[in-house]
């Protein structure tokens, strides 16, 4: 009995430690855990995998700030890679202040990997204030909403904008949220000009997102972590990049953190009923 | 391990973050000032930069576009709320906002949110040959069904009503039960972000 009593009352910073152990040691030991890949996240790779170098260049809005870049670069790492692998051009933009520099970031870095050209293989444009004003401005003029890009270069006059007025050329935007962001994708890039969704979203948020590729209203979905891993088995099984697979590594991590997690609701759970069993007995 | 500078104040207050865990201390609470001055001070910054004199400043003095100081004045208008008498100025510009933000939101939202679900939980596709689409479309219906019938309150849940009910309240514990699973992969996948940032940017001790 007096275990369960300690481990009722034990102090939170114990589960905090093992957490950190469970998650810091699959990084030094070499298993493999098998990533299955899920419809939404293959629906995504398809639908961007069938898309031809004169397809148009997709638009990937890093829709985040630094507290969800956890899980979310991981996955927009991924798309880019996938894409330029493809010689897909790229738009890449943010809804967030914040979220700007890291696009800028990611984007530049990713297109080094590739000897990308900005302006012509891919373009990032700066911050513009009014989500939604922003997604319905696009389906008119993309170069009206952003008349330079982040390095304040004329868009009119950048090659990657030379056949594209509006969503009509561009065949997807992808918004990789770390919140509601995506509803206003869809809501004014599908529901008003039919443009193809793709949402990259965190796991809190991803249950949400389901009733949208129900209703395919969202072409595909990355969920979390798990996600963006299955993204990036993918792109490394039909492509050759180089660059880390951070996601692919941390899902070890992640799967023995969820064991872990399990294991405490489990022993939390017999000494919540031992306890009360004592109890009642006692009384 | 890294040479670099920024990759070291970048884990040192990843670090001081962290200490919150053990106890609160004037360590976390220095990195958790600095996060929220610098997060403002980055965000003021870039708007003033792309929405003040981009979109304000460069149209009127370069372009010579006087007609958008009429919108300018008129957004301007909104500072009346730090005036007690002159305060209902500000229901100008907010006017506008919520006028053009109700048209333009309200029937492409009930479009998105209401029309497309319902269509797609009435209509239930035929299996043809793949009976799990027939079942799964059955889950999702009865689901619907049951959890709307569980927050209508004009009729006592009891009988058939409260059975059905009784079945909405499961689906709804299996919807939190989804998200909560998520949730934790949610923070977990932070942490091991920070964890790779530290033993992989900082201490090169993982490839």
């Amino acid at each position: 009995m007096n275990f369960w009593i300690r481990i009722s009352s034990l102090d939170r910073r114990w589960v905090y430690l093992l957490m950190a152990l469970a998650v810091i040691i699959p990084f030094f030991v070499n298993i493999t855990i098998p990533i299955k890949i899920s419809p939404p996240s293959q629906n995504l790779y398809t639908f961007i995998d069938t898309l031809k170098p004169d397809s148009g260049p997709i638009l990937i809005s890093f829709d985040y700030d630094p507290s969800t870049q956890g899980e979310l670069t991981p996955m927009a790492i991924a798309i880019l890679r996938h894409a330029f692998s493809k010689n897909i051009k790229v738009i890449t933009m943010s809804l967030y202040p914040t979220g700007i520099g890291i696009a800028e970031n990611i984007t530049s870095t990713v297109a080094k990997e590739f000897h990308k050209v900005e302006g012509k293989d891919y373009a990032v444009m700066p911050y513009a204030p009014g989500y939604s004003a922003v997604i319905l401005s696009i389906g008119e003029s993309i170069k009206n909403t952003f008349a330079t890009d982040y390095y304040g270069n004329r868009t009119d006059t950048m090659p990657i904008f030379k056949n594209v007025k509006n969503f009509e050329q561009i065949p997807i935007s992808i918004s990789i949220s770390g919140s509601s962001t995506p509803y206003a994708w869809i809501t004014y890039g599908y529901t008003k000009y039919g443009e193809k969704i793709g949402v990259g979203t965190t796991a809190v948020s991803a249950t949400s997102y389901y009733p949208y590729l129900r209703t395919k209203q969202v072409v595909g979905m990355l969920g979390g972590l798990k996600g963006a891993a299955e993204y990036e088995t993918l792109v490394r099984k039909f492509y050759h990049v180089k660059g880390r697979a951070m996601a692919t590594i941390g899902m070890n991590s992640q799967s023995m953190g969820h064991i872990l997690m399990i294991i405490l609701i489990i022993l939390g759970n017999i000494s919540y009923f031992a306890i009360r069993k004592q109890n009642k007995r006692s009384a | 391990m890294s040479t670099n500078i920024w990759i070291w104040i970048a884990a040192l207050l990843t670090l001081a973050i962290y200490s919150f865990l053990y106890k609160d201390n004037i360590v976390y609470k220095i990195a958790e000032y600095l996060l929220v001055g610098v997060s403002i001070g980055y965000s003021i910054s870039i708007t003033w930069y792309n929405v003040v004199i981009a979109k304000m400043v460069v149209p009127i003095r370069d372009q010579h576009n006087y007609l958008i100081i009429i919108p300018i004045l008129i957004g301007f208008l909104m500072f009346f709320r730090f005036s007690r008498k002159q305060s209902w100025l500000s229901k100008i510009p907010i006017s506008f906002v919520i006028g053009w933000g109700a048209g333009v939101a309200i029937p492409l939202g009930f479009q998105t949110t209401i029309v497309e679900h319902i269509k797609n939980t009435i209509a239930i596709p035929w299996f043809g040959g793949n009976i799990l689409l027939l079942v799964n479309a059955l889950i999702i219906f009865v689901g619907v069904v049951a959890t709307l019938v569980y927050f209508y309150f004009s009729v006592p849940h009891k009988g058939t009503i409260g059975k059905i009910a009784n079945l909405g309240i499961w689906y709804i514990m299996i919807a939190f039960g989804a998200s909560f699973g998520y949730t934790v992969m949610a923070r977990i996948s932070l942490f091991i972000d920070r964890a790779q940032f530290l033993l992989h940017d900082w201490l090169g001790l993982i490839h």
